[in-house]
Formats: structure tokens, C-alpha cells, sequence
């Protein structure tokens, strides 16, 4: 069984999933075969998303903290996108293409964490759903002169009840804003943390990407607390 | 779905150059290598799912050049490659989509075919609600750290 140091493991790893039921050609079972079972056994993946307006720092953010630094792309047929073309009379499908950062740490062998930066034009939001499912948490850049870039960011991870930071990329020359400035200027649930990072600094993102975790974990931990919380 | 009016040799795609504007993209488009099939069958993949490949799957075939009848599937070269990258090692779909230079949409159909297939084994990612261990968290953060 991996994770051998878990003392009470409740969910199967194997099979869990969005909807904790397994694809119906899903080889889990095979899991339990005998044998050397190799490294990938009880991998496991958490995916971060880096969002904010254009030119906030997230491909940089990224890059400072990963390892690996590619692009990955999703592409979606878009019906009837353009009009009919000469070409035979038949209709063309278009497709919309929309390229990612992308990055990823290994925290050790079987588990790492996956960064992704959302694409910040309005009509790619079907990758941001796609995305944030099954986030841990995502940091929302924010570049405080340009602080309304990041309402969209916010508005989505509140709404979907994804925890996320906003982490203020300091540009030389701007002002200087206080964590709780910008808290009020977007008009942050309480608890949402502020932090304030050099986006090209290694150690600044790591820090951000901490400060994440922690949130993470602490609003997961208050969930677990108020589903198990009898219902009167 | 019929394949779409793309010209499969060089000549022929020159004759038709004209009728394509830059918009138009690239000739072949990249669905052409899933058959004009745009979804798997089967549950999705989502970009951090993680592949590696089923030991049996690389014993079937003799190697990236050998596309000769494995029982269940006619691997193509993009499957091939897929087996090839994930031996041993997991690798999730949006390494793979960048590898490859295709959309992950693409690769999660090759994916589809080649788990149906039995020739792969996949990783769905853990919802962080159900992460199994508090302790995981703390590990991540320890990693973090320690960068």
C-alpha cells in the first residue's frame, strides 16, 4: 500500500477522484497484484493555479519555481465558429487553442505539485473550469495598478470556493499598498490572506506558494469540521 | 465523423494553399491523429492525471518502428510515444500534451484508446477534500520549504 506511514488512510487513494467513483476502465484493481510494484505506485498529484490579470507576473511566478518550465495547450472544436467556407461547401469547425504555463515541483518521489497559469483573456474560460477542478488552492496575482484585473480571478475561486492567496507582485517604482489595503480594495472574505512577493524571486514564490498551502489546508480542515458537525 | 477536406501530401496541400487564409491553421489539424474523435471514451483526464505505462504494454511491442498488430490496439506513432515516455516513470497529461506538441484534448483521446486497451494505467488526482492524510499537506509545505 503506498502512503505505509498513514495510520488511518479512509479513502482509497486508487480510485478517488472528483466523484470518488472509478472509470469504468479504470485498472485499479491491478493494484493489487503481486509483485514489484515500481515508483509510480501511489503517485500523487496537487494541482496549484496561478491566475491575475495580464502581465501581473504569472508566467514568471511559474518559472521562478518550478523545475520544469513547458507550455501545455487545450483546445476546444468551437460549432459553427467562422463562416462557411468555399471550400467544397462544407462548413469548417475552428478551433480556439489557448496555451498554459505550466510547472511542477516534486516534494519527493510520488508527490508533486502541478502550477498552472489560467489564461487571462476573457474567452478562455472554459479552461479556467477545467482547470480548477480539483484545485487545492490558487494564487491570484495582483498588480495594485492595475488591482481591478483581478476581480474576475476572485469572483471565480470565491464562488467555486477554491482557497486561494493574493499575492501583491511588488513593481519597482509603484506605491507601496498594505496587505489590508488591498484586502479592502477587493473586498476579500475575511481569512483571506494577503501577501506581499517579488514574483521573479524563487524564495518569494515559495513563500506565496506556503502561505497557499497553509490556507489550503486550514479551510479544508474547517469543511471536514462543519460537514461532521450534526445537522439540526 | 468525415475526415475534413485536408490534404494529405504536399502537392496537394500546395494546390490548396490558396484557399486557406493564415486563420485557417495548420493543414492537418491535430484531431486528424485521434480519427476526428474530440472526446474519450470513458472517465476524463484531467491535466494532472498521471500515466505510466502497463509493463505488459512494452513486451507487446518490439519498438517505436513496429506498429505490426498488438491484439487490442493499432498503436500509432503518437501512442507509441506515449508508451515510451511514461515506462517507468509517471507522467501527467499536461507533461505529456507539451511533449508530444499536441492539445491536451488530443492526448486524452490517444489516452483513452491506449487505457482501454489495457496498455496503461492511470492516476486520477485526489480531490484535496479527500485527501487521504492531514500529513500530506504538512509534507508539501516541509517541500516547499526546503526548495
Amino acid at each position: 500500500m503506498d502512503f505505509t506511514h498513514s495510520d488511518h488512510p479512509p479513502v482509497p487513494l486508487r480510485r478517488s477522484g472528483p466523484t470518488g467513483r472509478s472509470g469504468p476502465a479504470e485498472p485499479t484493481g491491478r493494484s493489487g497484484r503481486s509483485g514489484p510494484s515500481g515508483p509510480d505506485d501511489g503517485a500523487l498529484a496537487l494541482k496549484i493555479l496561478v491566475a491575475g490579470g495580464f502581465g501581473a507576473g504569472k508566467t514568471t511566478l511559474v518559472g521562478a519555481v518550478s523545475e520544469i518550465r513547458p507550455l501545455c495547450t487545450e483546445e476546444r472544436l468551437t460549432e459553427a465558429g467562422r463562416e462557411v467556407d468555399d471550400l467544397g461547401g462544407v462548413e469548417r469547425k475552428t478551433t480556439t487553442t489557448v496555451a498554459m504555463d505550466f510547472g511542477r515541483i516534486t516534494i519527493r518521489q510520488g508527490l508533486s505539485v502541478y502550477l498552472f497559469g489560467t489564461p487571462g483573456q476573457d474567452r478562455f474560460w472554459f479552461v479556467w473550469d477545467e482547470l480548477a477542478r480539483g484545485a487545492l488552492g490558487a494564487v491570484v496575482l495582483a498588480d495594485t495598478r492595475r488591482l481591478t484585473d483581478c476581480f474576475p480571478a476572485v469572483d471565480f475561486f470565491e464562488l467555486r470556493g477554491i482557497p486561494f492567496v493574493v499575492a501583491v507582485n511588488r513593481f519597482a517604482g509603484t506605491r507601496e499598498y498594505g496587505p489590508d489595503e488591498v484586502a479592502r480594495a477587493l473586498d476579500l472574505d475575511p481569512g483571506t490572506p494577503v501577501v506581499l512577493c517579488d514574483a521573479r524571486l524563487r524564495a518569494s514564490g515559495k513563500e506565496v506558494l506556503v502561505g497557499l498551502v497553509e490556507h489550503a489546508g486550514r479551510v479544508h480542515a474547517a469543511r471536514l469540521l462543519a460537514d461532521a458537525a450534526p445537522v439540526r | 465523423m468525415a475526415p475534413g477536406p485536408h490534404p494529405r501530401n504536399p502537392l496537394a496541400a500546395a494546390h490548396h494553399a490558396r484557399w486557406f487564409d493564415r486563420d485557417a491553421g495548420p493543414l492537418v489539424r491535430p484531431y486528424t491523429v485521434t480519427g476526428g474523435r474530440t472526446a474519450a471514451g470513458g472517465r476524463r483526464l484531467d491535466l494532472i492525471a498521471l500515466v505510466v505505462s502497463e509493463p505488459l504494454a512494452l513486451g507487446e511491442l518490439a519498438g517505436p518502428g513496429d506498429f505490426g498488430d498488438p491484439p487490442a490496439l493499432q498503436v500509432g506513432p503518437e501512442q507509441a510515444r506515449i508508451l515510451a515516455l511514461c515506462r517507468g516513470t509517471p507522467l501527467s497529461v499536461a507533461e505529456l500534451a507539451t511533449e508530444l506538441d499536441l492539445p491536451a484534448g488530443v492526448v486524452r483521446v490517444l489516452l483513452g484508446d491506449l487505457q482501454a486497451a489495457g496498455l496503461i494505467r492511470v492516476r486520477h488526482p485526489v480531490l484535496p477534500a479527500l485527501l487521504p492524510d492531514e500529513r500530506i499537506l504538512q509534507e508539501v509545505v516541509h517541500g516547499l520549504h526546503a526548495l
